[in-house]
């Protein structure tokens, strides 16, 4: 127990016996100490072994360097057990006499307190022996030995070799063999863990996406509707009209609005100064080359070889049709004396068409030779034409109408056709132009009227008037359609003028026995309109008017006349360019039955304007009235004439935008004559070297006129630019120009057919300064005219007052 | 009587077409036209002269419409407004 010598044992009592130490007999308290032979526990532990009360010290007691080892009777238990053994020499030794020393000490102990303290002397350490306890290990393990010894080198190099010059250069190391070793990683299978379990961490987002939309208001709707109008009742009106508010109203704001309205009146603020100028540059700016350009010229073998063209029409719907009358080649003696008829061919009008030239479209059978003729402008499928033996002639082309409009080519020439459904019995068009020979349909007249009342010389000019109303049976007048032409007017130059009438019906319901009796009696071709048979030559005249002197007995022998109503036909020629199909007649047909002539014939002239112009044969210009005796079939003139033109009346035209003036024109001079002034022409040309053959006012500007002549030219006049000669001329053909057309067929291009003695019809292009007005040229023209009016009446004037100066003079 | 003839007088000026009083609703007390066409000039001057009032005055709020005047290719349509009624005047131009 601490101390490292003693070792506490346990004796038993055979061990006591043994070695003699028995408790309270060997051994006691006082004696505690026992001295054992250090062989004798050896002996001991070789006979008892494991047995042995040393077994424990066994270790101890072999290293005991002593023979004898204390063992010490522990009476106390101060140890643990009974004894003790001391491990040491010394400590036995200490034991053993310690307590003699002990108590010698005590005992001097005791002496030295009894007596006074001594001073110890003074001994200094004494030197002992350093007893090692371990650490000097530690101190061995902490200190740093090298191990190795170390190794020197010497490195020396050459002198001059320092401080060379030297180039560097880069070297791959991968370049030079075995200049590098490597070591390379790989993968070791001893090392590779398989991880057989991995964790992992997942989340879930939502992916956002931001989008937007907006509806579009695709139409506005409306939220309400109204159907009818509000309105006020009379009763409010006349609350609202009375009140007060209305008169204060009134009074506040008339005043502004009388001044607004004398602003308009007194400068026109719609006009446009701008356009105005650019008119009039365009008008006087270049001359085109050709006024005239020639289009088309038409000639036909068979009808029209060696015959002189009489006249000529446009068709007034048809674009591209002209027809075309023709006679025989007079001379010029034989002309004064009509009679010599020699109809060796059969006459007839040709219907040509721009899209074949060669061939007429349609042929019009005539009794005679035809001077002159019209399309009715309220239905161009009746045609009047008037003989050179005095009748009139008329034909119904309705049934070839198709035929006719079928072939009508569009601007640029190119024909088209219809479809042929419409009337499968007309020949395809292309096929009857492929069969060249046959000839065109050939219609003949419906009418014929009676050889005893027609002219005794030729009809040498007819005209359509147009009705404004006519008596039906029951006396009930009734509104015709205005400018459903009813009725012609004829002249010739036997000396009458003659006004006929188109009486037949159309009613539908005329008994079918009837028809047939009428043919029977008339033993008339069916392909003539049933309607108008009953007047085959018993068509008569509804007035006749005996142009003479009632005074001088001179009769007149009119050769042209101008009645003041012919000026429907134009207004209707412009709308016939917006106009394709003609006016369906209304189911109470313009056409009725007969009734007395005389009562018939006074309504008509009533509505006539009783003046009239008149080119006779011999050169004059007749202006009459005339009057209505009642209850003679008869009327008188009143007349003024004046001779102007040295030859024949050829033309005798109104213009056709100027009602009261006239344009006459015969043998070497033109004359233009205003209603009214009966004093003379307003203008006269001079003579000219040839004669004038034939003349047309120009149907889109106010103040041209075309004029044929005998020398194949034809001479422009306008007045605007220049009164004493023409403004162009063109030459067209070589003979003599019988008969001029002008045409207005679309507003790009005007037409003016011209026709030769030789039966040559040429169609020409009028270019677009001759066919475009200007703005004002109207105005001018107006102008012009009046000037020249007033320029006759201060000839006058100073004519009567030389007269009476003279006749003053001559009294004197 | 003195309204019928101011509108007499004003109806005999020169080249004036036709002539139409407006109530502030826009329906015609007293026209010279016919019935459809006087409805259809009331409806559609009425509001057009609402909507140039309007504009008059959001420019200006002191400011307010006093004539309105509408000039086209064929004739002149002038409209005179007030607090309730409206008078207006078709006039064709002088030539």
């Amino acid at each position: 127990i601490g101390h490292p010598e003693i070792f506490p044992l346990v004796f038993t009592t055979k061990t006591q016996e043994i070695f003699n130490c028995r408790v309270l007999e060997d051994v006691t308290e006082e004696n505690c100490f026992k001295l054992i032979k250090k062989e004798d526990i050896i002996q001991d532990l070789k006979t008892r072994a494991a047995i042995s009360d040393f077994h424990p010290v066994k270790k101890v007691v072999l290293e005991y360097p002593g023979e004898e080892l204390l063992v010490v009777f522990d009476a106390n238990f101060e140890y643990g057990q009974n004894f003790y053994l001391i491990a040491s020499e010394e400590a036995k030794e200490n034991l053993l006499k310690p307590p003699e020393a002990t108590e010698e000490k005590e005992e001097e102990k005791e002496e030295n307190e009894e007596a006074t303290l001594e001073v110890q002397p003074y001994k200094p350490p004494v030197h002992k022996p350093w007893v090692s306890l371990g650490s000097e290990k530690e101190v061995e393990d902490e200190s740093v030995k090298d191990t190795v010894p170390k190794i020197k080198y010497r490195i020396s190099r050459v002198r001059r070799k320092f401080g060379a010059p030297i180039t560097f250069t880069d070297k791959n190391a991968s370049h030079v063999k075995d200049s590098y070793i490597e070591c390379t990683s790989y993968q070791d299978k001893a090392f590779s863990i398989k991880m057989l379990e991995k964790n992992i961490g997942m989340q879930m987002v939502p992916k956002v996406r931001e989008a937007s939309t907006q509806t579009k208001w695709t139409y506005p709707k409306n939220a309400a509707t109204q159907y009818f109008p509000r309105e006020l009742s009379n009763e409010e009106r006349e609350k609202s009209l009375s009140s007060e508010k209305l008169k204060e109203f009134f009074t506040s704001v008339h005043l502004r609005m009388e001044i607004a309205l004398q602003q308009n009146e007194i400068m026109n603020a719609f006009f446009d100064d701008w356009k105005a100028l650019a008119e009039d540059e365009s008008s006087s700016g270049g001359k085109p080359d050709v006024y005239l350009k020639a289009y088309q010229s038409f000639t036909d073998l068979h009808y029209l070889k060696d015959r002189t063209i009489s006249c000529v029409c446009w068709h007034p719907t048809i674009y591209g049709i002209i027809a075309v009358s023709s006679r025989e080649q007079l001379f010029y003696e034989e002309e004064v004396n009509l009679s010599v008829k020699s109809v060796l061919q059969q006459s007839v009008i040709l219907f040509l068409s721009f899209s074949d030239t060669i061939h007429p479209q349609l042929m019009l059978e005539c009794p005679e030779d035809i001077y002159c003729f019209q399309f009715s402008p309220s239905d161009p499928n009746i045609i009047v034409a008037g003989c050179i033996n005095g009748q009139i002639v008329l034909w119904d082309i309705s049934q070839h109408e198709e035929n006719l409009q079928s072939t009508k080519p569009d601007a640029d020439g190119v024909k088209m056709s219809d479809t042929d459904t419409v009337n499968p019995s007309v020949p395809n068009v292309l096929q009857h132009n492929c069969m060249s020979g046959t000839d065109p349909p050939l219609v003949r007249f419906c009418t014929v009227s009676s050889i005893q009342y027609s002219h005794k010389k030729p009809v040498t000019d007819i005209h359509w008037l147009p009705d404004y109303s006519e008596a039906n049976q029951t006396d009930a007048t009734f509104e015709i359609k205005a400018g459903a032409c009813m009725q012609l007017v004829t002249c010739s130059p036997d000396c009458s003028i003659l006004f006929w009438d188109i009486p037949a019906t159309k009613l539908s319901e005329q008994p079918s026995s009837e028809k047939v009796r009428e043919q029977e009696i008339f033993g008339m071709p069916l392909d003539v309109p049933d309607t108008l048979n009953p007047l085959n030559l018993c068509w008569k005249p509804l007035i006749k008017i005996n142009l003479c002197e009632s005074d001088t007995n001179t009769e007149y022998s009119p050769v042209r006349i101008s009645l003041r109503e012919l000026h429907y036909q134009l207004k209707t020629s412009e709308k016939m360019q917006s106009l394709n199909t003609r006016e369906v007649p209304a189911k109470e047909s313009p056409y009725l039955e007969i009734n007395t002539p005389s009562s018939k014939a006074l309504k008509m002239l009533k509505n006539i304007s009783a003046s009239f112009f008149v080119g006779t044969e011999d050169g004059e210009i007749v202006y009459s009235d005339w009057k209505m005796e009642i209850e003679s079939d008869l009327a008188k003139t009143v007349s003024q004439k004046c001779t102007v033109h040295s030859e024949t009346v050829n033309t005798l035209q109104r213009s056709p935008f100027f009602k009261d003036i006239v344009l006459s024109i015969g043998g070497q001079s033109f004359a233009i004559w205003k209603e009214g002034v009966t004093t003379g022409p307003i203008l006269q040309s001079s003579c000219s070297a040839g004669r004038y053959t034939a003349g047309q006012w120009s149907l889109t500007r106010p103040g041209v006129f075309f004029i044929g002549r005998d020398d194949g030219n034809i001479d422009t006049w306008d007045l605007v630019k220049k009164t004493y000669e023409p403004s162009h001329f063109q030459n067209i053909s070589k003979s003599t120009i019988t008969f001029i057309s002008p045409c207005v067929a679309s507003p790009e291009q005007h037409f003016l057919a011209v026709s030769d003695d030789l039966g040559v019809l040429h169609v020409l292009e009028i270019c677009q300064t001759l066919s475009a007005a200007s703005r004002n040229e109207h105005a001018n023209v107006l102008d012009y005219f009046e000037r020249e009016v007033k320029y006759l009446k201060h000839c006058e004037e100073e004519f009567q007052e030389h007269q009476d100066f003279q006749a003053k003079t001559e009294s004197k | 009587a003195e309204v019928e003839e101011t509108l007499k007088r004003i109806q005999a000026h020169k080249g004036v077409i036709a002539t139409m009083v407006v109530n502030a609703e826009g329906i015609p007390i007293r026209t010279t036209l016919d019935n459809s066409t006087t409805v259809q000039y009331a409806g559609l001057l009425h509001q057009l002269t609402m909507k140039a009032r309007s504009t008059v005055r959001d420019i200006d709020p002191q400011n307010d419409l006093t004539f309105l005047r509408i000039r086209s290719k064929k004739h002149e349509i002038m409209i005179a407004p007030d607090k309730e009624y409206l008078l207006i005047v078709v006039q064709n131009p002088c030539e």
